[in-house]
């Protein structure tokens, strides 16, 4: 037990964001209503997000924009990959409701179970 | 390491919660919490941005989207065994994985000696823009900046067409076509 302490405080933040990620995961293969599944999605994505972040950052640093007086800076590129990311992910979403709002038009529903039994009375 | 618990707490609440109004909202708390996060792990860009789409936009069109459809959602018919499974056994894999990856916030790792400290010493005399992350996103690498504004442009073609076509009588087409034969 007393060893496993600095393991907890290393990988905290990978911790967490498995966490979530597993969370985001149980959503979208666990839940029937698509506008759930997406809202599992973004967390799935968020999770990644921190995975990221956590890897850019320096204990003791400052954020990376340059100026007098500091040395450490966090690893900007992990920033430059999530902003693309976020930014990509929404446009994805913006879709994937897209999606959901023309599949009630169709359906009338947005659960996954009922468009089955429908597609399978016909 | 409090925000990291309180987010592991608000997914829990988006995981049992059914309905799905409170789920959006508590979507965008956990939104603005994540960027919170990141604002503490040095990221102030990502921060914002975060807090302007995830927590802004996304949240809005969620609630449009439900605004046209319902707000609750069913219970599910059969027990939830196999997804748990799965989720377990993934959470499980992923951190076995983590044991191997370097201790959190320290600067001789990998992550720090690769690209990123070109990019940190040459930004000055490259671009003359202090923000690296900027500097980045607009110089260093502006065609993956320009492949992005391609993906946005690409779905909000693809949302129009998916609404455009929803505006057209389709619902009395549809049941036509299922009465016809």
């Amino acid at each position: 037990m007393i060893e496993a302490i600095p393991d907890l405080v290393h990988h905290y933040n990978h911790w967490v964001s498995i966490f979530l990620m597993v969370c985001g995961l149980y959503i979208v293969v666990a839940r029937g209503n698509m506008v759930k599944k997406l809202v599992g999605l973004t967390v799935f994505q968020t999770a990644v997000f921190l995975l990221y972040i956590s890897a850019g950052k320096i204990l003791g640093g400052t954020p990376p924009i340059i100026a007098e007086g500091y040395e450490h800076y966090a690893n900007p590129l992990p920033h430059v990959l999530i902003l693309t990311a976020i930014v990509v992910g929404v446009a994805t979403l913006a879709v994937g409701l897209g999606l959901v709002v023309r599949i009630n038009e169709a359906f009338g529903t947005i659960e996954e179970e009922e468009i089955f039994e429908r597609g399978e009375q016909e | 390491m409090v925000l990291l618990t309180l987010l592991a707490v608000v997914a829990i609440g988006i995981v049992r919660l059914r309905n799905l109004f409170a789920v959006v909202i508590l979507g965008a708390v956990y939104s603005f919490l994540i960027a919170t996060v990141f604002l503490v792990l040095d990221a102030p860009d990502v921060a914002m941005t975060e807090a302007a789409v995830g927590a802004g936009i996304a949240t809005v069109m969620m609630l449009a989207v439900l605004h046209l459809t319902k707000t609750d959602e069913s219970r599910p018919r059969q027990p939830q065994i196999f997804p748990l499974f799965v989720s377990a056994v993934t959470g499980a894999a992923l951190i076995y994985g983590t044991l191997d990856l370097p201790p959190f916030g320290e600067a001789d790792t990998p992550v720090h000696t690769h690209v990123g400290p070109y990019y940190l010493s040459q930004s000055i005399p490259d671009t003359g823009v202090p923000n690296v992350v900027a500097s980045v996103l607009a110089s260093y690498r502006g065609w993956d900046t320009l492949g992005e504004v391609v993906v946005i442009f690409t779905a909000a073609i693809g949302v129009l067409l998916l609404l455009r076509r929803a505006q057209r009588p389709t619902r009395q087409a549809t049941r036509s076509r299922r009465d016809a034969p």
